[in-house]
């Protein structure tokens, strides 16, 4: 492949866009203030577009084919919710804008949070955090803030199942809390009795994912709820595993105080190769008062002519903002689309046929591939990605031969509780004709793995660049293209 | 609706699994609380979604109806339409995160050109993947300071004049933290210059805040707040606006240690606030202590060279409660926007804009400081934004002007009680002459005369 840096086919004198000559008069520039020089590239703007277009051929992704990263949801981005996201409407609206001239943003924000509410059972939600991470840390900022507003200032610990998110620890530590982990029991549940031993009045709370990263519901998921709150505790939902329960439950009714929504996994909006995320926190009657500031309220009520005048609200013992402005909107945008586009029913589909496709590869797979759980599963499963007979064969590399068959892989190496784990989503964007093509590719490779183990071994073949040097890469530190490589 | 099963593929599937019906599959939920009618509006046709959408937006009254002068950490500049034809390719929109590198060159390798980007503009010698925004990119340095000192230091010295929003945010993030924050309280008024700052640094100070130009348009060279930090072992961290670089000296040059910022002005659509793109650049001696995604360089092998995220073992996924942030999905399709715009004005192009932005500024500014009632508030250089006090209310003057079809200033009362007849307005390259100069006549109408 090997395609140029920007720094690599910059030529002296080129300039990709021009603009006007100032109209008013100049004046003096501070000259003890100025640089003097910018070192940035100089480009056509053909090269510009040809050295974007040609890097984009170098990736997959969704439009390419199936994307089935566990805890993911890589499900397809609606090519509509690109349009509506680009109205000028939405998008030359400034964030601090007079309330009056940005009614249409304001009406759509309050109708997705109260939409938001509706399907997690939620009494209030924000739509601030930037992504799950940020949800999550709005989440148990929350719970820290809601605890020492009743003077209950020893609730430092936080319970978390070891099949948990990494993100789910971080936070934790980064709202000054101390973590602690439970165990999961032999069917893939909290472990109730450890759960119970942890309960105590040091108990903040607790972080589950339900559905699991096992792609497990918790068969006692009221249980543990109930535990929690009885010693005093409150219940933190990760949402990442929403796409299973649309319509199906609401987080709120099992006992989940508080809970962040991925509008970037369950309501479509793109990963962007990395982000922009989107994660709004849902919460309980007793919470609403902490949630970060502001949200957006009706400040006038409308009558028959006149619709409701939206504002913004701050909540009476706000945890303060956690970003500027109001959140990732053009995502709001998407993710209201979206909703709109299937109502009630729709929604509910989508977490049928998203179940439905996980168990159908599952049950496929599981004659060859190694099912540490066996139950029926939401919207993912976990495999095990070896076999007793030819332990040098890894998830890694039947991920990497996956490629050469044009496929995406799995999440790998998590949960972190599976041995070379592989964890599979395929979302319900996917047709029956598509999953048997992965079925047989991925059959077809554990007879490859038996029968000619160097195949997968240096895979992948078919791709861009070969298995990258990691190691070299982490010593070497070479991070940018004008500076060279940097002494460690 | 985006899923393609027919009734026979429904049926064929089941069968597969075992089960009769799609409700068989959801036994673990508890009966009880099993499939809850919900109370949403029933499900539109695109035909029918796209058509409400529109009305939607059409209630919004926008930068492109308005004449803008409202800037305050978001700006209206042109976006050129390249950036856009780029970030629509699905290659780049649809993909996950890069951990796949054989099958992702295309983001790594722009993320590559990205922090190749930021470094030049910005002066350091190194670039994350990107922050969510300019808050808390700000907040991510606290995090950085606060690791280098392995704990021992626990003070921020946070300028005043630092957005709003940005210390408001910095102030959420630490709330279950032992940081303390000082400097931006209310008895530091913000009119005063950053030498204020100086006394408050000592040797538990671990990171001194600062914004260039100010959140007041203000541009200040801070060797000599660099230098106090310096010399008590501190570090500074300097939240600035991409643009004005095009111009400024970079602030590597005055000492900085962390630079962060908003990115949006850097052919980001406004977009109601977001999202945005969270700039984050430092010294190389403190890369193991910055949170976020790098991609470094590397060889496959076949021996061609090729890019891979790199020192993965400081994030989440990997540190789990041992990381110093929690960061796992950032900005990317924004931080390539980016890429794009910077790659396409390049070297000369952004000068040109950030000089366009200065001149009409200071037009501007100029013009309003000759109406009666109407004072320039500072005398210090400024980029592309000032701050005026107004003869009357604030809120009066932008109603006023919007009758005008003008988006006035932003009203600083809001976040400065002290400042409550102040307004601060930003004018860009998209400002013509005759647009500032309607400005000025709509503002004479309320001036004292």
């Amino acid at each position: 492949m090997t395609e140029p840096l920007l720094c690599e086919i910059s030529v002296s004198g080129r300039q990709g866009v021009r603009f006007p000559e100032p109209d008013v008069p100049l004046a003096s520039l501070p000259d003890d203030l100025l640089r003097e020089d910018l070192p940035l590239p100089e480009l056509s703007e053909v090269d510009v577009v040809r050295h974007f277009t040609r890097l984009s051929q170098l990736n997959y992704c969704i439009d390419t084919g199936m994307y089935p990263l566990g805890s993911c949801t890589m499900k397809y981005n609606p090519k509509v919710n690109e349009e509506i996201a680009r109205l000028t409407g939405f998008a030359a609206a400034h964030p601090l804008q007079p309330i009056e001239t940005i009614q249409g943003c304001l009406m759509l924000m309050y109708e997705l949070q109260e939409w938001l509410k509706e399907i997690g059972g939620f009494a209030g939600v924000t739509l601030q955090p930037a992504a799950g991470a940020q949800g999550e840390l709005t989440g148990v900022l929350i719970i820290r803030a809601y605890h020492r507003s009743r003077g209950d200032l020893k609730r430092d610990k936080i319970l978390i199942p070891d099949s948990a998110h990494g993100t789910n620890p971080a936070t934790s530590s980064m709202s000054g809390m101390r973590v602690v982990q439970l165990p999961s029991d032999e069917r893939g549940n909290v472990d109730l009795e450890a759960l119970r031993a942890e309960c105590d009045d040091t108990l903040a709370g607790m972080m589950l994912t339900n559905p699991n990263t096992l792609g497990l519901f918790d068969e006692n998921v009221e249980e543990v709820t109930r535990l929690v709150h009885e010693s005093g505790g409150l219940v933190y939902g990760d949402g990442a595993n929403m796409n299973a329960l649309l319509g199906i439950v609401r987080p709120g009714d099992l006992g989940i105080d508080v809970l962040h929504f991925n509008l970037h996994k369950t309501f479509s909006t793109p990963h962007g190769g990395g982000g922009p995320g989107s994660g709004p926190v849902g919460v309980v009657p007793r919470l609403v008062d902490f949630l970060p500031t502001p949200i957006v309220g009706i400040i006038e009520e409308g009558d028959e002519e006149l619709p409701p005048l939206y504002g913004y609200v701050t909540p009476s013992k706000t945890i303060g903002r956690v970003k500027a402005f109001f959140g990732h909107f053009a995502m709001m945008v998407r993710a209201y689309t979206y909703i709109r586009m299937h109502g009630p029913q729709g929604l509910r589909k989508i977490s049928e046929y998203a179940v439905l496709n996980a168990n159908y590869l599952m049950k496929r797979l599981r004659e060859v591939y190694h099912l540490p759980y066996e139950r029926v599963c939401m919207h993912e499963f976990v495999l095990e990605g070896r076999w007793p007979e030819i332990p040098d064969i890894h998830a890694l590399d039947i991920s990497k031969r996956m490629m050469d068959y044009g496929l995406h892989p799995p999440t790998n190496y998590f949960p972190l509780i599976v041995h070379e784990a592989l964890m599979i989503e395929p979302t319900e964007t996917e047709s029956k004709q598509t999953l048997d093509n992965f079925v047989d590719v991925l059959l077809k490779i554990a007879d490859e793995a038996h029968t000619d183990p160097e195949l997968l071994h240096s895979a992948p073949h078919n791709t861009p660049v070969g298995r990258l040097n990691e190691v070299k890469a982490a010593k070497e530190l070479v991070l940018c293209c004008n500076v060279g490589a940097l002494e460690d | 609706m985006f899923f393609p099963h027919t009734d026979e593929d429904k049926e064929a599937m089941l069968r597969t699994i075992g089960l009769d019906r799609l409700e068989d599959m959801f036994q673990a939920v508890p009966a009880a609380r099993r499939f809850p009618e919900l109370n949403l509006p029933p499900a539109l046709t695109e035909m029918e979604a796209m058509a409400e959408m529109q009305g939607i937006a059409a209630a919004n009254e926008t930068t492109q109806d308005l004449v803008c002068f409202l800037g305050a950490g978001a700006y209206n500049h042109y976006v050129p339409s390249a950036v856009d034809s780029i970030l629509r390719r699905g290659e780049f929109y649809t993909a996950y995160t890069p951990y796949q590198p054989e099958i992702s060159q295309g983001t790594l390798q722009a993320i590559f050109d990205y922090q190749s980007l930021i470094t030049a503009l910005t002066g350091m010698d190194v670039s994350n993947a990107s922050h969510y925004d300019g808050a808390t990119a700000v907040a991510e340095a606290i995090s950085l300071a606060y690791a280098n000192f392995r704990g021992k230091r626990a003070k921020v010295v946070m300028s005043p004049a630092l957005h709003p929003h940005y210390r408001q945010t910095v102030h959420t993030y630490n709330r279950g933290s032992v940081i303390t924050i000082v400097g931006d309280d209310a008895e530091n008024n913000p009119q005063q210059s950053p030498e204020a700052l100086l006394p408050l640094i000592d040797d538990q100070t671990a990171l001194v805040i600062v914004q260039y130009p100010d959140f007041f348009g203000r541009v200040y060279d801070y060797t000599s707040l660099a230098e106090a930090a310096h010399a008590v072992g501190a570090l500074l961290a300097v939240s600035v606006n991409p643009i004005a670089l095009g111009l400024l000296k970079p602030p590597a040059e005055f000492g900085a240690d962390i630079v962060t910022g908003e990115g949006q002005p850097l052919g980001i659509p406004l977009s109601f606030g977001g999202p945005y793109l969270g700039i984050f650049a430092t010294r190389q001696e403190y890369v193991r202590k910055m949170a976020g995604r790098l991609v470094g360089e590397t060889v496959d092998n076949r021996g061609q060279r090729a890019y891979v995220l790199t020192l993965t073992a400081r994030e989440q996924h990997i540190r789990r409660e041992k990381a110093t942030s929690n960061i796992c999905t950032n900005q990317g399709l924004l931080a390539l926007a980016s890429t794009v715009y910077m790659s396409l004005l390049g070297k000369h192009g952004l000068r040109q804009v950030a000089e366009l932005c200065y001149h009409k500024a200071h037009y501007a500014a100029q013009s309003i400081a000759s109406l009666s009632g109407f004072d320039l508030w500072t005398k210090r250089p400024f980029f592309n934004e000032f701050m005026v006090r107004c003869p009357a209310p604030v809120a009066e003057i932008n109603a006023h002007l919007l009758d005008h079809g003008i988006l006035g200033g932003y009203e600083l009362g809001e976040e400065y009680p002290e400042l409550s007849d102040h307004m601060l307005i930003a004018v860009t390259e998209m400002n013509t002459k005759e647009e500032i100069d309607l400005l000025v006549d709509v503002l004479a109408e309320v001036s004292n005369d």
